[in-house]
């Protein structure tokens, strides 16, 4: 006796055969309209996939939920960074005056910006939950300059996919896409809770992606690249935290 | 013919062990009557050898699926939980804020005050990745299954309890009758009884979309778009703690699930779970 009989034979062929057109459909329509992170080459590409396309679709003009100012953290908390160097410690007694944020890429007009000039831009403030990784949070007000603001003053390409930023820990950079960059709460940081942003917060300058978790708003930013592939950065996985394990999309 | 007469006074004889005999004959009689009518009822050859299946493949597909994922889910799950056992209630919570509870285990990470001197290594890289993964996995499995059983008549023939079964003294009967440890007899092999369909009801349509709900409400991403999604379970902090509570439940369905399985028979159960099989029928013929 046949264990499987035409009928069944049939069918899971047109199954198998329209789940893979399927698949191959899904995958060429993520990849046109930016859907697929730059980590999805590994074994948790596919979660990951999902993940980022699923929240890119449903998420691309949502905004964090901002509080009143009676729920800001009367305890934030700090996370440990690695240890600042003599460079970090020599623009701290100087009162980060030198400090500088470069901004090059696919851009009409390179431009390097002191702390003094990002706030000149129009100033954006919101008090929004950071959450990490790990668990915990805390509510705060962050005050900056909206990313886009920055953008728009060094005439972004057409082009540009990604925005690359980079820290003065060597080791600690990550990139966002344009949906993040240019989203309305994406701030370049200087002030926390209606004061100067604390050095161990990311002072003098964070960049501030509150639909993401804490990794990814990297402290004491250094340089803003504006590119159409994060290939040639790193090993090309978008960020240092697909490197060292944790996936580029914080979103969830 | 002769191979349902076989089998079935071997599933009979496996399964009620514990039964008294007068009902042991019952059941043979019943099994056998209802095996020669099915045949006599059949008109080819091909039918008569079909042996029904306890489970359909969908079914047995999508829990071992779940099985998987769950597993997954579970590990990567207390790997996350290891960087930071602490748990709040409402939006916010760090180690500078006062706890809901602790978990009294060393953290992965320094900044956790847990009263050891040890940190335990960091995993949370990879568990995050495949906890995701494991999620979304069993997300769609889960919906492929709610999809069919409602389709398929599934939920209503062998989920959702008849009226009658659910009489306090019904009830009480079964609970005793479990309380005292008894082993099933053959004829509970095919259908659930009440207790079971009420777990699995509370499994598949409470704690399944719970877990999934209050993770979902941890991600910051999900909270800027369904922002009541997060309020209506008091915070994001709040999801967290409901989350662990969820899977400690969970947990405890899983051990609670397979011991039952063991003690109904261990071999019968899990054949009828991977092959759709319940006795040794095929290999009577």
């Amino acid at each position: 006796m046949s264990k499987f009989s035409r009928r069944m034979l049939i069918t899971g062929s047109i199954g198998v055969t329209a789940g893979a057109s399927g698949l191959a459909v899904a995958a060429s329509l993520a990849r046109r309209y930016g859907l697929i992170p730059p980590d999805a080459a590994g074994i948790y590409g596919p979660g990951e996939t999902l993940t980022y396309a699923a929240q890119r679709i449903l998420t691309q003009h949502s905004t964090a939920r901002e509080f009143p100012r009676s729920k800001i953290s009367a305890k934030p908390f700090a996370n440990e960074v690695a240890p600042l160097g003599d460079v970090f410690k020599r623009f701290q007694e100087g009162g980060f005056a030198d400090w500088r944020l470069a901004v090059d890429g696919l851009v009409a007009r390179p431009a390097s910006f002191s702390v003094a000039e990002i706030k000149r831009f129009p100033s954006g403030s919101q008090i929004t939950h950071l959450a990490c990784e790990e668990g915990w949070s805390y509510i705060a007000e962050w005050i900056g300059a909206p990313l886009s603001h920055i953008l728009d003053a060094v005439g972004t390409l057409p082009q540009a996919r990604y925005v690359v930023y980079r820290s003065i820990e060597k080791y600690w950079w990550d990139s966002i896409d344009m949906a993040d960059a240019l989203h309305p709460q994406t701030l370049v940081t200087y002030g926390m809770n209606g004061g100067e942003l604390p050095v161990g917060f990311g002072g003098p300058l964070r960049l501030r992606v509150p639909r993401q978790l804490g990794y990814k708003n990297v402290k004491y930013i250094t340089r803003l690249t504006i590119t159409d592939s994060l290939k040639q950065f790193g090993k090309g996985l978008g960020s240092s935290s697909p490197e060292g394990g944790y996936a580029w999309y914080a979103g969830i | 013919m002769t191979m349902f007469r076989v089998s079935a006074v071997r599933a009979a004889g496996r399964g009620a062990r514990a039964q008294p005999s007068a009902s042991l004959r019952k059941l043979v009689l019943f099994r056998k009557m209802s095996s020669q009518a099915w045949v006599a009822g059949s008109d080819s050859v091909i039918r008569a050898e079909t042996v029904p299946s306890r489970h359909s493949a969908l079914v047995r597909i999508t829990h071992w699926i779940t099985t998987l994922c769950f597993l997954a889910l579970l590990v990567t799950g207390i790997e996350i939980l290891i960087s930071h056992p602490r748990f709040y209630w409402g939006e916010t919570g760090n180690v500078l804020t006062v706890p809901l509870f602790t978990i009294p285990i060393p953290a992965s990470r320094a900044t956790v005050p847990t009263g050891y001197g040890y940190v335990m290594p960091d995993q949370n890289g990879w568990s995050r990745y495949l906890h995701f993964q494991a999620a979304w996995a069993v997300v769609l499995t889960g919906l492929l299954y709610a999809i069919y059983i409602l389709l398929a008549g599934h939920l209503w023939k062998n989920l959702i309890p008849a009226r009658a079964d659910l009489s306090w003294r019904a009830l009480s009967e079964l609970v005793a009758g479990h309380l005292r440890l008894r082993r099933p007899g053959a004829e509970e092999a095919w259908s659930y009884n009440v207790l079971q369909r009420l777990t699995y009801l509370l499994v598949i349509f409470v704690l399944f979309p719970l877990i999934t709900w209050t993770g979902l409400a941890m991600s910051p991403a999900i909270a800027s778009a369904f922002p009541t999604a997060v309020t209506a379970l008091g915070g994001q902090q709040s999801a967290r703690t409901i989350h662990f509570f969820v899977t400690i439940l969970l947990m405890l369905f899983l051990l609670i699930h397979v011991a039952m399985v063991w003690r109904a028979g261990f071999g019968t159960r899990m054949r009828a779970m991977i092959t759709g099989r319940m006795g040794k029928e095929t290999e009577a013929s």
